[in-house]
């Protein structure tokens, strides 16, 4: 071996990269993603929780609680109610993520101290959110000292997932991830395989029209999307007996939704990349915010105002609040319809783009 | 232009010119292809064959110039054409993870084909190419010739009235080519115009046409027998017993066009007569007994003389 023949080779390696504009951004561009990413994302400590509050007692004391526990800043309260209904409804279509319930007979029970005085009712669809309001319950109630070590002075009620079974809260979530990795890959890779295999100069001469061939190549893949979808369902019923609460078809209608905008995120990375390799590097570009900023990973709710911006972008964030709606809460589609708006949005957006884009790209 | 044939031209091209960036491909270029002709293109690598084949099929836009190919502008009419037109490209291009007759059916069905036609396409054209023992083999795994032979098949698939072949044979052993070059003239028989560019010269002088391409431009238009007849320089073969020798002494010589050692002997050509004697002292001056006769012309004369000439300004500038 020649120190002289590998110090060649590494120089025109370093030449090669710097030329290569992508993996080079990509090389700088990952580790600076993550760092920021996970650097805020991760953030068990969880503030500003969206919160209804219902005081039956509507007592100096009650108020002076709830105004302590809107203090800790761990939950926002930005509804006030009057009936359990309308804590369903909110939480129903994710509007609150928590609602803090006084009874009636709130003074009584604090002077007695046998029942819990105050409920907090936890949207137990997300885990991280559960783990809050735990944390929540413990804030001393004052005038509660001599409670006794059995009954706490408050209580949390989990809506949706009483058992507080992490599949319960996953199995949903995960449907969007599978759909995102494989729709947008799967395309991006196909539409640029035609290309990089010399078979786009062939068909470019025959009478099909560019939109002929992607439609043709991409429309395979809504179907492989529904079968994925109905293999996580029913895996995830029989397994982990996770529940379909809502539509089964308006869940379906949610996914397909979902699909489009995925493939036209693929169709449109398809546009970019030169290579299937680089068309595979910008998937896993777009996965790792749509992973860690959706809401699959740590609670929307918890995340910095920037990154909910961010995550407002992207389709999984939609997705997620559309699957766990319908499957968990047994919300109907079109109670969730902002984030299916924001869905055909995007799916527009990218295809305008993507024919923008190929109508230059003739030449 | 021998202007001897008044049937309307298949292409005829005008001031055609291609630019990528600063570099222009092909420059101000006039073609005229007329019907059942085998017109070649004959150009070392990055001459513009490829360039203006792509042109003429709708594949790339003219930076300027006019083009009408089977009566139709381009690009303007390119969609309608794509149907008359057959395009073979240099790398094979049909998918290589389906069946000999998956990728037929699949160019049919693109086509527009009836369902009774395609079966009955496919089985004649299977049947001409020799590809019904292969049909349900990959593409992907054929060998060179058997590939051609597909891609043929595919571009004639439709029956196009003229057909665009890139570099078809580059791949290709000699007894698959002159099998191919058959195959062509069946199809120039049965009334089809080709177009094919190559930079083999045997192949070359098989066409009824000839144009050689020289960094974008048209440096000689007519038949391979004109072409040869017409050629600028005189081939000499010199004989002797150290070939190798002797061309180091020749090269650079004035009047030398070019210098090829074939076998034992060398082959010479030069701008004009009388240069015999000046260059047989030459050699003799270097120790080299040598013997200058005179040989008949080829096409790679031709080639070489129409390839060195400097460019000469004609056309309108881009």
């Amino acid at each position: 071996m020649k120190l002289r023949r590998m110090l060649a080779i590494v120089l025109k390696e370093l030449r090669q990269l710097r030329r290569d504009r992508l993996t080079f951004a990509m090389i700088v561009g990952i580790p600076v993603m993550q760092l920021v990413l996970f650097g805020y994302a991760i953030n068990l400590d969880v503030r500003h929780l969206n919160a209804a509050v219902m005081d039956q007692a509507d007592t100096a004391r009650s108020r002076e609680l709830v105004a302590q526990l809107e203090a800790t800043q761990v939950i926002d309260l930005s509804y006030r109610v009057a009936t359990p209904q309308e804590v369903d409804d909110l939480m129903g279509r994710g509007k609150i993520n928590v609602a803090v319930v006084l009874p009636v007979d709130f003074e009584t029970r604090l002077e007695r101290g046998d029942r819990p005085a105050l409920q907090l009712v936890v949207d137990g669809s997300d885990q991280v959110v559960q783990a809050s309001a735990r944390q929540l319950a413990r804030f001393p109630v004052p005038d509660a000292e001599g409670w006794t070590e059995q009954v706490a002075p408050i209580e949390v009620v989990n809506f949706y997932n009483p058992e507080r079974r992490a599949p319960v809260n996953t199995v949903p979530g995960l449907i969007g991830v599978i759909l995102t990795m494989t729709m947008v890959l799967f395309t991006a890779i196909a539409l640029v395989r035609e290309r990089e295999n010399g078979n786009l100069e062939m068909l470019i001469a025959t009478p099909v029209s560019p939109w002929e061939l992607t439609l043709g190549k991409v429309l395979p893949f809504v179907g492989i999307g529904l079968i994925q979808v109905t293999v996580v369902l029913v895996l995830g019923r029989w397994l982990f007996a996770v529940p379909v609460r809502g539509s089964l078809l308006e869940l379906y209608l949610a996914a397909l939704v979902f699909i489009l905008a995925s493939l036209s995120l693929g169709i449109f990375l398809s546009t970019l990349a030169r290579s299937q390799f680089q068309a595979m590097q910008m998937a896993f570009f777009t996965f790792l915010p749509q992973i860690l900023l959706s809401g699959f990973m740590f609670p929307f709710a918890g995340m910095p105002k920037v990154a909910q911006w961010l995550a407002e972008l992207l389709p999984l964030t939609h997705f997620l609040r559309l699957v766990r709606g319908i499957m968990l809460r047994d919300a109907a589609l079109l109670e969730l319809w902002p984030a299916l708006a924001a869905l055909g949005v995007f799916t527009l957006v990218m295809l305008s783009v993507a024919v923008a884009r190929t109508r230059k790209s003739l030449d | 232009m021998t202007g001897d044939d008044n049937s309307a031209p298949v292409i005829r091209v005008r001031g055609l010119s291609k630019h990528f960036g600063p570099v222009v491909a092909v420059d101000s270029l006039d073609l005229d292809v007329h019907p059942r002709e085998v017109y070649g293109f004959l150009g070392p690598n990055g001459s513009g064959k490829s360039t203006t084949l792509r042109m003429l099929c709708g594949l790339l836009h003219p930076t300027s110039g006019e083009i009408e190919v089977l009566g139709m502008r381009l690009p303007k009419e390119a969609e309608g054409l794509k149907r008359r037109l057959g395009y073979m490209t240099q790398n094979f291009s049909l998918y290589r993870d389906l069946s000999v007759a998956e990728n037929l059916g699949f160019l049919a069905a693109v086509h527009g084909l009836s369902r009774e036609r395609t079966r009955q396409r496919i089985e004649e054209l299977l049947d001409r190419y020799w590809l019904t023992e292969l049909r349900h083999q990959l593409a992907g795994t054929l060998s060179g010739g058997q590939k051609q032979r597909l891609a043929l098949a595919g571009a004639v698939l439709h029956e196009p009235d003229l057909l665009l072949l890139d570099e078809p044979t580059s791949a290709v052993d000699p007894q698959s080519r002159r099998e191919f070059w058959e195959s062509l003239f069946e199809l120039t028989d049965a009334g089809t115009t080709i177009l094919v560019s190559t930079h083999y010269m045997d192949e070359a002088e098989r066409c009824t046409r000839l144009a050689i391409l020289d960094r974008g431009h048209l440096v000689a238009d007519d038949s391979p027998q004109r072409l040869m007849e017409a050629l600028p320089g005189r081939p000499l073969l010199v004989e002797c017993d150290r070939p190798r020798q002797a061309q180091q002494v020749l090269e650079n010589q004035p009047g030398v066009i070019a210098l090829a050692q074939i076998g034992a002997s060398l082959r010479m050509l030069v701008e004009d007569e009388g240069l015999e004697k000046p260059l047989s002292e030459r050699l003799r001056a270097a120790g080299i007994e040598a013997r200058l006769v005179p040989d008949t012309a080829n096409l790679e004369d031709v080639f070489v003389a129409a390839t060195r000439q400097p460019r000469q300004t004609a056309g309108e500038a881009p």
